[in-house]
């Protein structure tokens, strides 16, 4: 057995063990890796935007590659400041409607292919009973998803079918997950007991 | 005599290997390639791209002694330097990506013989810039789609305004809504609401955010505390926007406190910290974790649960509603995220447009359904039927964008 002399693994460690502890009760010690996390995020956030965003995107072509278009953007994003000063606070919305017009119109393409290759997988080249069962699976799904329609009769059937599909595929996902953050849980302990004990190897 | 044949057997061992040398010499490396077998080398545009590739195709002829390869080079106009792309087979296409539409390129291919040596001689094509194009021809059926079910949902929406009154099914999730904003109201603690860890150009975080609106008018109605704690900047400004003109659609615009929606941090696993801090904290009585979520989803979810509060949850990440089902009293299953603004508001844009997704999924279900009949019949006769054949292509090539 050989505890770790580095100072990083005991700081790594006791926090590991700091937000662990929140599974007993909330206490001082989650409270000081809680805060210490989202402080550390924000202040690392703000370095990346400022290096990613404001030197590499505004700055850079700005001043090096005399690229004026990039000035559009930058009043855009300054009018959010304009929150900060009561009387023109409503500037703040001419971005806020540029970001949610282009975001949602960037979208809609992208879903409708995603949906389009999703019903060209439902489209399979040769008749087998797998195939007709998904065919089944997509139709019902569907149906169960139908907001105009009352949930009774045939149709309710139908849905209850549908949303078997559902659950057996939200079991499968859900068994898929937890293996993965099993996984992810024994990396941890690993890392607690071979890192920072040295009780394995 | 023995010596005599160790003699013989010495000069034969010696003509044998000779011989044997002589045929695994690398003949061809000194050999010079016969570009005369070269029956195509093209250099062509790609389609529908920002311009900034192009396609190399050849073509040799069929020799199936040859074991030779091309090694194909990249030139730019005014570069003295070719670049290697790769070594190909004697016939196969490539498409040069990431280039620069400013620039003209042309391409060379060289014989490589069985060793890896570059033999003589070389063949190239012209210079070509690579075109930028303003549309993606390749998507128009995509395109008329959209379009399609942008008249579908216009024709809708005016119906609605004129005032027919369309019949949406309950949502039993956002049917407890008053009863939780009530529950919350009578224990005297807040209502939290997260609306997602994504980003504005989230179909989910728009969603959320449109149910926002009517809950936060329905808890201002209530005069129950609301706080919203925001994992990006941009939906933490909509936000004080939806809830604030929601308390003052409620007659309570002084009610509004601007410090309740508010920005936590942008790390994802801090953030879903936080929000447990706050469950266990402020101990609110309802939780509503509305919009896109990842892997932070059970940590949010399973610290509600273990608070007591009364959970609903909604999200269209297939890999997350598990964990919502299994630790929230209600859970809003995908689409159902989208129509639950149409629901609550009966706005009659919001109907209209969820009218017009039942259309549109009432008509993908008769293209399977029509599929699947030509396909049955294909497969009782062999599936060799070319006219079933094609019918089945061209529903299949709707889909192909």
């Amino acid at each position: 057995m050989a505890i770790s002399t580095s100072i990083w693994i005991w700081i790594s460690a006791l926090l590991t063990l700091a937000i662990y502890s929140f599974l007993y009760k909330d206490n001082p010690f989650y409270k000081f890796a809680e805060y210490l996390l989202v402080g550390i995020s924000i202040g690392y956030g703000i370095s990346v935007y400022w290096h990613n965003t404001i030197i590499t995107k505004v700055y850079n072509p700005l001043v090096h590659d005399k690229d004026f278009l990039v000035i559009i953007p930058l009043l855009l994003g300054l009018l959010m400041f304009s929150r900060f000063f009561k009387n023109y606070s409503h500037l703040s919305r001419i971005p806020i409607a540029f970001i949610v017009g282009a975001g949602t119109g960037l979208s809609i393409p992208s879903s409708f292919e995603f949906l389009f290759k999703q019903v060209q997988g439902t489209m399979p080249t040769a008749f087998t009973i797998g195939n007709l069962i998904i065919i089944i699976g997509v139709i019902t799904t569907l149906i169960y998803f139908f907001f105009s329609m009352e949930h009774k009769g045939f149709i309710g059937k139908v849905s209850r079918v549908g949303i078997t599909f559902i659950m057996i595929a939200f079991g499968a996902a859900f068994g898929y997950t937890i293996m993965a953050r099993i996984s992810l849980f024994i990396g941890r302990i690993q890392f607690l007991l071979s890192d920072w004990l040295g009780i394995i190897k | 005599m023995k010596t005599k044949f160790f003699l013989f057997f010495t000069l034969l061992s010696v003509f044998i290997f000779a011989q044997e040398n002589a045929e695994s010499a690398p003949a061809d490396s000194v050999a010079v390639f016969d570009y005369s077998l070269v029956k195509s080398f093209t250099l062509s545009d790609v389609g529908s791209d920002d311009g900034t590739a192009l396609k190399i195709k050849w073509e040799c002829t069929d020799n199936p002694e040859n074991k030779n390869q091309f090694r194909l080079y990249r030139l730019t106009d005014g570069d003295t330097v070719r670049t290697l792309l790769g070594n190909f087979a004697l016939s196969a296409e490539y498409t040069d990506e990431n280039l620069n539409r400013e620039e003209s390129y042309s391409y060379s291919l060289v014989a490589v013989d069985s060793l890896g040596v570059e033999m003589q001689g070389i063949v190239s094509t012209d210079l070509m810039k690579p075109k930028a194009n303003y549309f993606k021809t390749d998507k128009i059926i995509l395109l008329l789609m959209i379009l399609i079910y942008t008249i579908v949902i216009i024709i809708l929406v005016e119906t609605v305004k004129k005032g027919k009154v369309l019949f949406v099914r309950k949502i039993s999730g956002l049917d407890t809504l008053d009863e939780a904003v009530g529950r919350a109201t009578e224990m005297g603690r807040p209502v939290l609401y997260v609306p997602g860890s994504s980003t504005m150009s989230d179909i989910a975080t728009i969603a959320s955010l449109n149910i926002l609106g009517p809950v936060a008018k329905k808890i201002a109605e209530y005069e129950t505390r609301l706080i919203v704690p925001n994992r990006d900047p941009i939906v933490m400004t909509v936000a004080k926007e939806v809830v604030k003109e929601s308390y003052s659609e409620a007659g309570r615009p002084d009610a509004y406190s601007d410090n309740d929606v508010f920005f936590l941090t942008d790390s994802q696993f801090g953030y879903a910290a936080a929000i447990s801090g706050i469950m266990t904290r402020e101990k609110p009585a309802t939780n509503l974790l509305l919009g896109m979520f990842w892997a932070e989803s059970l940590i949010m979810a399973e610290a509600g649960n273990t608070a007591g509060a009364i959970q609903i949850a909604g999200t269209d990440a297939v890999s997350q509603l598990p964990f919502f089902i299994t630790s929230c009293d209600y859970t809003i299953i995908g689409e159902e995220l989208y129509a639950a603004s149409a629901y609550l508001s009966r706005e009659p844009l919001l109907m209209g447009t969820l009218k017009a997704q039942d259309y549109f999924k009432g008509m993908i279900i008769a293209f399977i359904c029509l599929y699947l009949f030509f396909l049955i019949i294909s497969t009782i006769f062999g599936g060799n039927v070319l006219f079933l054949n094609k019918i089945l292509d061209i529903i299949r090539f709707i889909f192909n964008s």
